[in-house]
């Protein structure tokens, strides 16, 4: 900005520095308002933002340090001005100023209040006196640390969250400690009756006395300090110190004092923006009572306020104003050691709801879902094994996929746990196509019969797997009715044999009465992958022509209509304008129905079997190569922009990922392989859910494996950190080869590493530490495939033996197949069925034209 | 290349017998690749699937698959069992005997048969 101009630069105010103040602060810097505004920190603490959740940590060994929320040079980075130990002490709406407590006063545009809670003290005689504290600062902590020095017993007023961690404390300073709670139960909010008997069991034998249903009615005292408390039911308990841990309540007085509007029951009043009464004052936290008319105690709240503000004040017109109306207030935390979780409607408020409870005293463990009359999950409390709370939190508002009782049942009580198919009820629907219950399917006694009577499986096929696994098992576990070995022994047969030819293979280790046959269409494709990973030869040539499946056959993808989808190779989804442009010219010229696909590239359909050596000219032409959509082998790696212009990013993920496609290309396995890079840890290219993920760390990458998407969603499981490149490289060629070596026939990763003995440990022994000494064979194998690597489309248009396949008809070379046909939809094509129901097109060539 | 197609001079054309009794050429026999097939159209607008067997038997079947109405049979997969051949539908995987045109996995379902010479 030139010097002669006097434009104004704007200021925001933040009065509180806690964690959500912090969180703001980060936001505003993400959204880069501090390089054009002038802020300003008042912090009533001595200390900058610390993490007041793990506040108790500070007793087992943590520093103020360790706690401390502001990374090193943040405030000078960003050029805030922080004042610590300087509160707000008052407003002046009118002209737009705080004043300090130091005196200083600051003029603002912008004016945040971030003022968090008090703790509350019930109104009891004594409740001043020495020896008796509150529980909600570092100050607070070191105050009872040095009282708790001369004190051999404590007690806690208040059985609430905050209550049990300052019992907790306490007991950690080695006094007897005593834990009143004016409800019935410990924990009132977040657990119900018997969810707080099993936390009293637990508390109680870990040397605690508890007191519940049962109110202070006074703090004895002798010269001024503690020595007992009088309590409601008439009983006396001694105790030198006592810590108010009765609840918290907003800091709303700077607010009441300026005139800003206030609940009833406190909290400064705010819109969904965040915005008080005065649209240039915000309020976020503790502090603000939400325009859902509730005051949010939990910090996940708060930083979605935080966000939210921030978002308006930098003026952001961008998604991420989104507003915030209300927060989930499910939570999961460990006291003294014990799991506890909330989640959803916990103490079972909606009308008609049921409950299912499994209570076990002896190990003090509580479980209860709440279900609705439907059989929704609609909420629950865990304690003392809160395991499944990740499963449980996402699953509730829908119907869960097995029972409620098995969902709280531990592992090994009789009943599996696990949410195979095998936990699903009798009238869970299989095949929804088909509207098949597993009941139906259960009658059945192979996948065969399944399909003849049921139809089930017979639709889009996604739930064929399920019912695989719902039927006795088979006696026979051969691949086929042509071969009684498995794939993977089939892959060792050819490998060690050198097989190389799927007549050689039926007619020396096929079934008896399957040798010499045409085996079937199980085992050929089957096979045909695996005689391809081990030799990578042109595919399409002599006998393993005839193993490939249509799609591997004409290098496409056949839709309903028998016409086909081309998808041309996008390493990495980057791609130059100029190649955008050829593809747009091709589908226009073909007059093509264009789609993005989810792996970022792009899918070209409508294609008859005779244009696709022309469409594929002008795509190797325009340096395009086969995108093996059609193979079972690489799709895509997909990738965020990553750090080259991301702001966030830490490695250039696009890079990586379009080496890896390079690298893994044509590479045919058992079934398809999807891959991702991400650039950081916000994983934007969805890593997680790929056969092969890759994220990026500060010191290198992470591989994650067996994730999967589509039907049956895992996320991918970790198998090593901060790898070098070279490194990422040689695992995943060692990951690749041992899954295309051992899966079975279309088994994705996921599943593959499900099934594998050992599951995840193994993989780790065999890739990672080559415990097996297999590894430089894997590598040998995948360095053979890259250094083999051809594009198939240019190979089979090089030559004119392999294009004669590409036609409609043998006997008519020239002649477009009329039952493919197309009509319009919304400005594109799409196949047109009715000609299809006719059963056979009258004319040859007269219905030809599209 | 090697490969297990006849030499020329031993090779046939195949010929399909229409509905008005004429036998159509279809193509040289060496056109076949054993285990697949290949489409043919006929003068009255029906297309048949033609295939040829690991022993060198041919077949003719209805190139519509019934159970989706496209006319894509001829893609699909040669397979045996039991000693008798059938080709798998490319799009829902349902078997079609070659020799009789019955579906395999639907009692109700068959496809026409065409009588196939080589001349």
């Amino acid at each position: 900005m030139s010097a002669d101009m006097t434009a104004h630069t704007p200021t925001i105010v933040l009065v509180g520095h806690g964690m959500v103040g912090q969180r703001f602060l980060e936001s505003l810097a993400d959204r880069g308002v501090t390089e054009r505004a002038r802020i300003v920190v008042l912090c009533e603490e001595p200390r900058p933002a610390y993490d007041r959740v793990q506040l108790t940590s500070y007793f087992s060994g943590k520093t103020p340090d360790d706690l401390s929320m502001v990374e090193a040079g943040f405030m000078e980075k960003h050029g805030i001005e922080l004042y610590v130990g300087d509160p707000a002490e008052s407003v002046d709406r009118e002209a737009r100023t705080v004043t300090a407590r130091s005196g200083q006063v600051f003029a603002y545009d912008s004016l945040v209040l971030a003022t968090g809670s008090y703790p509350f003290v019930p109104p009891v005689p004594g409740k001043d006196a020495r020896g008796c504290f509150v529980y909600r600062t570092i100050e607070d902590l070191l105050a009872i640390e040095e009282y708790a020095k001369t004190a051999t017993t404590g007690a806690v007023v208040g059985g609430g969250l905050l209550g049990l961690e300052a019992a907790g404390a306490l007991k950690g300073l080695g006094l007897d400690t005593h834990v009143v709670e004016f409800a019935p139960r410990l924990m009132p909010v977040q657990v119900d009756e018997g969810g707080g008997a099993a936390l009293l069991r637990t508390i109680e034998r870990m040397g605690l006395t508890v007191h519940t249903g049962t109110g202070t009615q006074e703090v004895v005292t002798a010269d001024g300090a503690v020595t007992g408390m009088k309590l409601s039911d008439g009983s006396e308990v001694a105790t030198d110190m006592v810590v108010f841990s009765a609840g918290v309540r907003p800091r709303d007085q700077l607010a009441r004092d300026c005139g800003l509007t206030v609940g009833e029951r406190g909290g400064i009043a705010v819109d969904e923006l965040c915005r008080t009464s005065d649209p240039a004052v915000f309020a976020i936290g503790e502090c603000a009572l939400a325009s859902d008319g509730r005051v949010y105690g939990l910090v996940a709240p708060g930083y979605e306020m935080a966000q939210t503000a921030a978002a308006v004040i930098a003026d952001a017109t961008d998604e991420t104003v989104s507003g915030f109306t209300g927060a989930d207030m499910s939570t999961k935390l460990k006291l003294l050691g014990v799991d506890v979780a909330s989640f959803g409607d916990a103490h079972g408020t909606a009308e008609g709801c049921l409950d299912v409870v499994y209570s076990d005293s002896r190990s003090g463990v509580y479980k209860k879902l709440v279900i609705s009359g439907e059989g929704v999950l609609l909420g629950g409390v865990l304690v003392g094994d809160a395991e499944q709370y990740g499963l449980l939190r996402p699953l509730t508002g829908t119907v869960p996929p097995v029972s409620p009782e098995q969902l709280v049942l531990p592992a090994g009580a009789g009943a599996p746990v696990a949410l195979g198919p095998s936990s699903l009820p009798d009238d869970a629907v299989i095949c929804s196509c088909h509207n098949v219950t597993k009941h139906a399917i259960g009658q059945c006694e192979s996948l065969a019969e399944v399909k003849k009577c049921t139809k089930a499986g017979t639709g889009c096929g996604s739930c064929v797997k399920v019912i695989e696994k719902l039927l006795p098992a088979p006696k026979d576990k051969g691949l086929c009715g042509c071969f009684s070995y498995t794939r993977s022994e089939l892959y060792e047969i050819a490998r060690t044999l050198r097989i190389t030819s799927f007549a050689a293979l039926l007619d020396s280790h096929g079934r008896d009465a399957a040798k010499g046959g045409e085996g079937c269409e199980v085992c050929k494709p089957t096979v045909g992958s695996i005689l391809a990973s081990l030799n990578n030869g042109y595919i399409l040539d002599g006998e393993q022509a005839s193993l490939q499946d249509t799609n591997d056959h004409f290098l496409a993808n056949m839709q309903r209509n028998g016409s086909y989808s081309v998808v041309p190779r996008i390493p990495g989804g980057e791609i130059t304008p100029d190649k955008l442009i050829v593809i747009g010219e091709v589908a226009r010229d073909f007059g093509l129905y264009t789609k993005i696909t989810g792996g970022q590239r792009i899918d070209l359909f409508g294609a008859r079997v005779d244009q696709l050596p022309a469409i594929w000219t002008r795509l190797v032409d325009a340096g395009f190569e086969s995108g093996h959509a059609y193979g079972k082998s690489l799709r895509t790696v997909k990738s965020c922009v990553g750090q080259t212009w991301c702001r966030y990013g830490v490695q250039d993920s696009v890079k990586m990922a379009i080496q890896l496609e390079l690298r893994y290309r044509g590479l045919r396995a058992p079934h398809k392989l999807k891959s991702a890079v991400s650039g950081c840890a916000r994983e934007c290219a969805e890593a997680q859910s790929k056969d092969f993920g890759i994220i990026a760390t500060a010191n290198g990458w992470n591989l994650y494996v067996g994730g999967n998407g589509g039907a049956t969603p895992r996320h991918a499981d970790l198998l090593a950190q901060d790898l070098s490149d070279a490194e990422l490289v040689r695992l995943i060629d060692r990951f690749l080869m041992f899954y295309i070596r051992t899966a079975d026939r279309l088994e994705r990763t996921s599943t593959w590493l499900e099934r594998l003995e050992g599951g995840l440990d193994h993989l780790k022994d065999v890739v990672v530490h080559d415990s097996l000494g297999l590894c430089d064979e894997l590598e040998a194998l995948m360095a053979a495939h890259v250094d083999d690597y051809q594009d198939e489309w240019a190979q089979t248009l090089d030559d004119p033996e392999r294009l004669r396949r590409f036609v409609s008809f043998v006997n008519a070379p020239d002649a477009p197949d009329p039952s493919v046909r197309f009509v319009p939809e919304r400005d594109q094509i799409k196949p047109d069925l009715t000609i299809l129901t006719l059963g056979r097109t009258n004319s040859t060539l007269e219905g030809a034209s599209r | 290349m090697t490969t297990t197609l006849s030499s020329p001079t031993t090779t046939k054309t195949l010929e399909i017998r229409s509905s008005d009794d004429s036998w159509v050429p279809v193509c040289e026999e060496s056109r076949l690749t054993p285990g697949r097939g290949v489409a043919a159209l006929l003068p009255d607008g029906r297309q048949v699937a033609v295939f040829r067997g690991r022993s060198g038997r041919v077949y003719a079947i209805d190139n519509r698959d019934p159970f989706t109405g496209a006319q894509v049979l001829s893609r699909g997969l040669v397979g045996s069992v039991d000693g008798r051949p059938f080709v798998a539908s490319p799009l829902l995987k349902q078997r079609f005997d070659l020799e009789t045109g019955r579906c395999l996995d639907d009692d109700e379902v068959a496809v026409a048969v065409y009588p196939v010479r080589g001349k």
